[in-house]
């Protein structure tokens, strides 16, 4: 076993830990930073984000009006103190990315271009044509190369947490390259390693995406906050799932049912918008936890299509013209070109829904901060509260930046004031891990792919766009078989170098840890509020009184979850309906504009 | 339909060179190079790639296909109706199957320091039109997938040699109206393992699966590379 000592370890080179990494060295470069990516940090599954990022540009918009957009698109779930911080450091970020060298798109006068997006009631999300995440991504990667106080670890594969009486203590990595185990010791650690749409079987995700940091901090009894909520894209490709950005929509994109018909109208997201013309909030651009809801519905009447055995809806984009789809959305007409053979221009693009994001994950405070001292989580592995029951899209690159750099700073001061953990305290656990590490070579007659395939078809068909107690109750026993199986399975590769069986092997052990919390999650809570939809009587609506709180997934000593409650952080915008086209300005929600003047004032640029 | 393909296997615990093996996979109308190795890991799990995004854009997936550099992802099955056979970038270190060393791509990405480099301190966004994002924009759609060092006869000769995708890199930043820090790359550039170790045989540009044409890159870089060399022969 390699022996090191950091300052600071960041677990992902995605987004969120690379803009921690820069924060960091530059809040404090005399301390040395960590990078662990179990890829190269350009693979990092953000290099897919599409659409763009959000945040308040144009002088028509408003603060208010972003955390209002939020806190609506959370179904109320988000916590509002963060929704806050989030809406008033955004530009800010954005800004400094253009500082950096993104690539954004521009209007005719060299400023900053914004798109219409779900959700959001003035267009606010900055674009790099329909790559932004690749040239977020870019960018940052591009950028930590000028620190050389970041030390990167490409494809080392964390694999436990080194805790000492709750005080983070450091990490433990396989280096994929030598089947080596390293630990490394840190002040503190952040943890940035994305979502877990892997554990179900249709995903707009990377195969990377497994849900890893969540189960290191889970294991290590830090709670998963708001795992029931888990996002459905409304559009995806049949069969690969592969991403077909909402920007298709902004830009002026309709949905159709197998009739040509813009089925939306029938879901409270009317009037019909003519084709061309989005406007804000209306039809097509919804939220995407009530369009994924909509296709469920129209396939449950039979107006979906089939498109090689997949249930499909169109996504047309015919009426936006060659030239305008060349400029804007390149990579749409590449990849429809690619994986369906369809021409954007000429014909609509067959789409389906397919799981995209977790809402949820680790449970941190403002400050990315875990209940274990010195542990941080950004990201999409973490739950700072600003998405709730439903993220709005471009919220989540904003994200990234504005709270990667908080992680990054915050773990930079404590790194500051705290010295090591002295090593004798963790050898143990080291130790601990490298015999469990190698007992797991052999021969055994369970199969790897068996197990995640069925563990993510369980997930898929008790943890859906709609669920109830029976699907879920079904879904939690197989994943308890799968687990028992799992304790059973073997790595029949015993190589050291580039040993992808057991980097496999563990990834499966976390997404089952984090499938479990999803699905007791899910069957905890007994209403219907964003994406998470029960179909059980009594459970169909929202229900404020017993469940305007967020779910706790705490790990049991005996493996078990256990679910608690807490509350919501509410500040200034109590629970209304939530309401999306015209019905959004009916009397019954006229409290939200009073609120907004309210909020105006409190509200401002720093 | 079932289809053979053939891929190069290479333990270096076990074996001295890499040798071919065939399998055989399930070939649908979709199933691209990528899902049939996908196909063969799940019969024989000791095989080792790079692989995430299956949608290429995370330029993890390059793999020489009958001897071509491309993504697996976006390279399919049904366009290989006689022979399909597997093996892993050429002129980098194979280190196991087919993941190779990226390290000297990386390593040369980072020498041309591939950021803005602008000494003005500010909280307000550069201006920059329509226009000016273009002279840079196909430049900076580079995905790091290495295709076009495989491509390069050069590379293969010189692994000193920065390479395709390095160059465009720099040009992506030289060409930016935000950057003033084009005379800190020239040296780079100008270098005997810069631009003028280029040919011209232009194959990078031909296998980029981005269509970035990085041999326009190198073209243009050694535009610039001549005109820094006649101003400083002007300059005291």
């Amino acid at each position: 076993m390699q022996l090191l000592q950091k300052d600071i370890i960041i677990v992902g080179g995605g987004g969120a830990g690379l803009r921690a990494a820069i924060a960091a060295a530059e809040a404090a470069p005399g301390l040395q930073v960590a990078l662990l990516s179990k890829v190269y940090p350009m693979r990092s599954h953000t290099v897919a984000a599409e659409g763009g990022a959000a945040a308040v540009t144009l002088a028509e918009d408003s603060l208010a009006g972003h955390f209002q957009d939020t806190i609506s698109g959370s179904d109320w779930l988000a916590e509002q103190n963060v929704v806050d911080y989030f809406v008033q450091h955004a530009y800010q970020e954005l800004v400094q990315l253009e500082r950096w060298g993104c690539p954004w798109s521009r209007k005719a006068d060299g400023t900053v271009q914004v798109r219409r997006f779900g959700g959001m009631k003035t267009e606010r999300t900055w674009f790099a044509a329909d790559k932004t995440g690749f040239h977020i991504l870019h960018t940052l990667f591009q950028t930590s190369l000028r620190y050389p106080t970041i030390n990167r670890f490409d494809e080392y594969f964390v694999i436990d947490l080194l805790v000492v009486e709750q005080q983070i203590a450091g990490v433990l990595a396989i280096h994929f390259k030598t089947g080596q185990l390293v630990q490394i010791q840190a002040k503190s650690v952040i943890l940035a390693t994305g979502g877990a749409g892997r554990v179900f079987h249709y995903n707009t995700n990377g195969g990377i995406v497994t849900g890893d940091g969540m189960a290191l901090a889970y294991r290590h009894g830090v709670a998963l906050r708001d795992m029931e909520f888990v996002q459905y894209h409304p559009t995806g490709l049949p069969g690969s799932g592969i991403l077909i950005t909402e920007a298709c929509r902004g830009e002026g994109g309709i949905l159709l049912n197998k009739d040509g018909y813009r089925y939306l109208q029938d879901y409270d997201l009317g009037p019909v918008t003519p084709a061309g013309q989005p406007k804000n909030n209306y039809m097509e651009l919804g939220p995407r936890d009530k369009l994924s809801q909509a296709f469920w519905q129209q396939q449950k009447l039979g107006l979906t299509a089939d498109y090689q055995g997949h249930a499909v809806v169109y996504l047309d984009l015919r009426h936006l013209g060659s030239q305008h789809l060349t400029q804007r959305l390149p990579f749409i007409c590449e990849l429809a070109k690619a994986y369906v053979n369809i021409d954007p221009a000429n014909s609509p693009i067959p789409i389906r829904p397919a799981v995209h994001y977790t809402m949820g994950g680790i449970l941190t405070d403002i400050n990315c901060h875990t209940s274990i001292a010195g542990l941080f989580a950004v990201g999409e592995c973490a739950s700072v509260g600003l998405h709730g029951a439903n993220r709005l899209g471009s919220n989540s690159l904003s994200e990234l930046l504005v709270f990667g750099k908080v992680a990054g700073e915050q773990a930079a001061a404590l790194a500051q004031q705290t010295s090591l953990v002295p090593v004798s305290a963790i050898m143990a656990q080291s130790k601990h891990q490298q015999t469990s590490i190698s007992s797991l070579f052999g021969n055994s007659s369970e199969s790897m792919v068996a197990i995640r395939t069925e563990m993510t078809q369980a997930m898929e068909q008790g943890c859906g766009i709609y669920r109830d107690n029976n699907g879920m109750q079904r879904c939690l026993t197989s994943l308890h078989n799968l687990k028992s199986r799992y304790a059973r399975l073997t790595v029949s590769d015993s190589s050291k170098v580039y040993n992808s069986a057991l980097l496999q092997h563990v990834e499966l052990g976390f997404s089952l840890d984090v499938a479990e919390a999803i699905c007791r999650s899910a069957l905890a809570r007994t209403e219907s509020r964003g994406a998470h939809q029960r179909l059980d009587e009594g459970m169909t609506t929202r229900n404020d009184r017993d469940f305007l709180q967020h779910s706790l997934a705490l790990r049991q000593a005996d493996g078990s979850t256990a679910i608690s409650w807490q509350a919501v952080t509410i500040t200034s915008l109590p629970p209304t309906e939530r309401r999306y086209g015209a019905a959004a300005h009916s009397p019954a929600n006229s409290n939200i504009s009073q609120l907004k003047a309210a909020q105006e004032k409190g509200l401002q640029h720093e | 339909m079932n289809k053979t393909i053939s891929i190069s296997r290479y333990n270096p615990e076990q074996d001295s060179q890499p040798q071919l093996q065939t399998y055989q996979v399930v070939s649908e109308h979709s199933t691209s190079v990528l899902d049939a190795l996908l196909q063969v890991q799940q019969q024989d799990p000791s095989l080792s790639l790079r692989w995430s995004c299956r949608m290429a854009i995370c330029g993890s997936c390059g793999v020489m296909i009958n001897g071509i550099p491309k993504l697996g992802c976006k390279t399919f099955v049904r366009d290989y109706p006689e022979q399909l056979v597997i093996s892993p970038l050429a002129h980098f270190a194979v280190e196991k199957d087919l993941i190779v060393d990226m390290s000297p791509f990386l390593q040369h990405l980072s020498a041309v320091k591939p950021y803005l480099i602008n000494a003005e301190k500010s909280l307000q966004p550069h201006k920059q039109t329509p226009a000016q994002l273009a002279k840079y924009q196909q430049f900076a759609n580079c995905i790091n997938c290495g295709l076009c060092y495989s491509a390069c006869p050069q590379f293969g000769l010189n692994p000193e040699f920065i390479g395709p995708a390095a160059i465009t890199l720099a040009q992506r930043y030289n060409l930016d109206s935000r950057d003033q820090g084009k005379a800190v790359r020239m040296p780079q550039l100008n270098s005997k393992n810069g631009v003028w170790a280029c040919t011209f045989v232009g194959f990078c540009s031909e296998v980029c699966p981005k269509k970035v044409d990085p041999a326009a890159a190198v073209n243009q870089g050694k535009v610039a590379s001549a005109s820094d060399f006649i101003i400083s022969m002007f300059t005291p």
